[in-house]
């Protein structure tokens, strides 16, 4: 048996561990280790709750969208404003979630999983006038290849046209992913970290000018998901088709949803929504979505020992010494079972209930590749959703924003109550995300986040059973575990964000007694 | 003429990559630019390791780390993105495994900040401790403008604070240093951020300002008028982006009807909480102008 050990995994957000222990070159067990906790809920606790929306963003820099977004829908529900939100900001909150999906998508496709596929070195006897290639080749040239190497060797089999095209992709899509950030900001008021949406709509007034500007900056973005994204990961898939097969993972899969696209419905998991809540098995068997059947285990997280609770309920305090352990996830459950979530869960879901926006553009890629819905379920089934969604999103994006209504309202009034409950379930772009409140006071004296990488990257729970990843990983065969592309292609097609996935501590005022803090 | 390279050793700890992504977001120079070609005539910013785009990983990408105080001593730059947990023994954040012993994150700048020369504090975490430092601060998470002088490393240090910073801030501070040095102690402000960028208040040059002089004040998202009465920290806050915008000109917070929440000032959460409501009379005093 032998341990293979990647700490820092690179090309993700946050900090992540694996380990794998490999016998006869399969993967045997994998445990999948989150090492950064910063402690929101703490911070949280006490604030005024229109705080929560900014400070939670911080939770992710490249998805800080969705945590405003499930914060803002959290705090419309505390304020009893939830089904209150003039057409105009729904329509705003949907147009900055969609360009930051848009350039969360791009992004991991690129910049975080390319390298793990793509030779960028194949530029450097390029003749040619493509000044693109000819940078990377004069970059190459020079002899200082960081950040392109070191790197894993052995298994990149891409043609040399194809690796320079790729390469010269990654360089376009540097521009690409900025002008979706350009396209929130639009509406956003800034990208990152957007001050626009907030609780009872967004503070951006639509313009026809900021209305026009908004639908052509999208379309420059929607051509390159059309014409260089999707036919890249096509592309991938063709060289690579044993990944078709590779990281599986738990078959389970979990949506709540997202883009309200109705008005007056105060439950989130109840509106409709451009992509609609659900849950899937890998059978097509299919089941809604009830958030009372969410619960965490702390069984092997460095969280002192508490039933498996429910968000909002609960008690846990940090432990990084607790025997057993090996994470600061925690493990989300629904009904006990472990479930996947992010944009293959969402575009599976919604294929399976024959959704008319989302069925004829899987089933177009799956005619190109040749291929059934089961080669959905694979490393790359989940690049190609990824890629998919954001050829879903990006084309109702054109459509959402021509809705606006100039001089119509924008915003709901409401006053914060003495004391209230809420949540807010939405998705952000690696999955299903959720935020819920409680107020006492006229503050928050309770915070809970449970967030996509936290379903995907979760330790094994008190069953025993391993997490998304580690199921993905387990069974695998390893090629050569001095270069185990193998681990590191499934773990980054989840597209994990561990800034998220650590759990925002569900404490209840209990003074950290085990450590002096030097404030 | 051989190309002069800048080496970069960029590491991240508690905290959330926006920076990252902000960086990403610049134009002229934009960062394939920076990535790739000579940013500035004849030289090249050589980008050694950075958690979120470097190719390699695990152990081999630790020997990166280890090797820059040994091979390239006083020679690098080292910007450190995110806080710094120091509550523990800085159990709260690792990076890599010694053996099989996980190695703080504090330990990492300690070791890379000594040997380096020069750090750069990126957004308010990094400078000042960001978030994870606000009350009750569970980790005892620091900035570098904190924790340099506690663990006796007298490196110098510049701050570019932002929740992101603009990407501006960071590149051509970068740009400068590579043009004409480490700026000079007259070129920093008492928190150790360029004056050329966080001179003056957003106050000073705000669009609104009219608005603000003549007393009339936006009460409802959507409103014209000045920001002051929604929470508008721009008084008392040091960036350009009232110039700048945000976003390659796009957009920018007040512009947007969105009051300035202080993000390039120390721990602005707790400073300026909340974020909504309007600071008081006794706290702008501090910032009258004359």
């Amino acid at each position: 048996m032998q341990t293979i050990t990647i700490d820092p995994v690179t090309r993700i957000e946050g900090h992540l561990k694996i380990e794998a222990k490999v016998d006869g070159n399969e993967v045997k067990e994998a445990r999948s280790t989150g090492t950064l906790f910063r402690g929101f809920e703490m911070i949280l606790k006490g604030r005024d709750p229109r705080d929560a929306q900014r400070i939670t963003q911080r939770i992710c820099g490249v998805c800080p969208t969705g945590h405003s977004i499930a914060s803002t829908l959290n705090l419309d529900a505390a304020f009893g404003i939830a089904d209150k939100i003039p057409h105009n900001g729904r329509v705003i909150r949907n147009l900055i979630l969609g360009c930051n999906f848009l350039q969360s998508h791009i992004l991991h496709f690129y910049h975080l999983a390319a390298l793990d596929y793509v030779d960028v070195t194949a530029a450097a006897d390029y003749e040619g006038a493509d000044p693109v290639l000819n940078s990377l080749k004069a970059f190459i040239d020079r002899g200082a290849l960081g950040p392109f190497l070191p790197r894993y060797e052995g298994d990149y089999r891409l043609s040399k046209d194809l690796n320079r095209a790729a390469a010269a992709h990654y360089v376009q899509a540097l521009d690409v992913r900025r002008q979706c950030h350009e396209l929130g900001a639009v509406f956003g008021a800034r990208m990152p970290m957007n001050q626009s949406v907030i609780p009872g709509g967004a503070s951006e007034t639509p313009t026809v000018d900021k209305i026009a500007q908004f639908l052509w900056k999208l379309e420059a973005i929607r051509r390159f998901i059309d014409d260089v994204y999707i036919p890249d990961v096509l592309a991938v898939a063709g060289a690579y088709g044993d990944y078709a097969e590779i990281g599986t993972g738990c078959r389970n899969y979990l949506a709540y949803g997202c883009f309200d696209i109705e008005d007056g419905v105060a439950d989130p998991l109840k509106r409709k929504r451009a992509l609609n809540a659900g849950r899937a098995g890998a059978s097509g068997e299919m089941g809604p979505v009830d958030a009372g059947k969410i619960s965490e285990d702390v069984k092997h997280s460095w969280f002192t020992d508490a039933c498996a609770s429910k968000p909002a309920e609960g008690d846990t305090v940090p432990d990084p010494h607790k025997a057993g352990a090996y994470s600061w996830l925690k493990s989300p459950r629904y009904e006990g079972e472990v479930y996947e979530v992010g944009p293959l869960a969402r575009i599976y879901v919604n294929y399976l209930a024959g959704h008319p926006g989302v069925k004829p553009i899987v089933d177009g890629a799956l005619g190109r590749l040749k291929a059934g819905p089961e080669a959905l379920l694979s490393t790359l089934g989940r690049h190609a959703a990824r890629a998919l969604e954001a050829k879903f999103v990006a084309d109702a994006m054109a459509a959402w924003v021509a809705t606006l209504k100039p001089g119509e309202p924008i915003c709901a009034d409401y006053e914060i109550p003495e004391a209230s409950t809420g949540a807010g379930l939405s998705e952000a772009p690696r999955g299903a995300l959720g935020h819920w409140i409680r107020i006492e006071d006229r503050k928050i004296a309770n915070y809970q986040c449970v967030v996509p990488t936290t379903w995907n990257g979760s330790p094994r729970d008190a069953q025993g059973r391993p997490g998304p990843i580690e199921q993905a990983i387990e069974g695998t065969k390893i090629r050569d575990a001095a270069n185990p592309f193998e681990i590191v292609r499934i773990v980054r097609s989840f597209d994990p964000c561990l800034a998220c996935a650590v759990h925002v501590v569900n404490g209840k005022g209990r003074p950290l007694a085990k450590y002096r803090i030097d404030v | 003429m051989a190309t002069k390279e800048l080496p970069v050793v960029w590491v991240q700890g508690a905290g959330c990559s926006g920076c990252s992504v902000s960086v990403l977001n610049a134009v002229d120079p934009r960062i394939q630019n920076v990535l790739l070609d000579e940013v500035v005539p004849g030289q090249h910013v050589n980008l050694r390791f950075h958690p979120t785009v470097m190719a390699g990983q695990g152990d081999p990408v630790i020997e990166v780390l280890k090797g820059a105080p040994a091979t390239l001593p006083k020679g690098y730059v080292l910007v450190v993105e995110g806080s710094i947990p120091t509550a523990d023994g800085g159990v709260f954040c690792h990076v890599g495994e010694e053996g099989e012993k996980p190695i703080p994150f504090a330990d990492h700048v300690e070791t890379l900040a000594k040997s380096a020369l020069a750090v750069i504090g990126l957004g308010d975490c990094g400078a000042f401790g960001g978030v994870p430092s606000c009350a009750p601060n569970p980790t005892g998470a620091r900035g570098c403008i904190d924790f340099l002088p506690e663990r006796g490393v007298d490196t110098p240090l510049l701050n570019i604070p932002g929740c992101p910073p603009n990407p501006d801030w960071f590149v051509k501070t970068v740009a400068a240093i590579l043009w004409t040095g480490l700026p000079k102690p007259e070129d920093l402000d008492d928190l150790r951020r360029p004056r050329w960028c966080y001179g003056q208040l957003i106050h000073e040059n705000c669009p609104r300002r009219a608005y603000f002089d003549a007393g009339i004040f936006a009460r409802k998202p959507g409103d014209p008028g000045c920001l002051y009465e929604r929470g508008c920290k721009g008084p008392m806050t040091y960036a350009d982006c009232a110039d700048r915008q945000w976003n390659n000109g796009t957009n920018w917070c007040i512009r947007a009807g969105a009051p300035c929440i202080g993000c390039a000032e120390p721990r602005f959460f707790d400073r300026f909480a909340p974020v909504y409501e309007k600071t008081t009379e006794e706290r702008l005093e501090d910032f009258k102008l004359d």
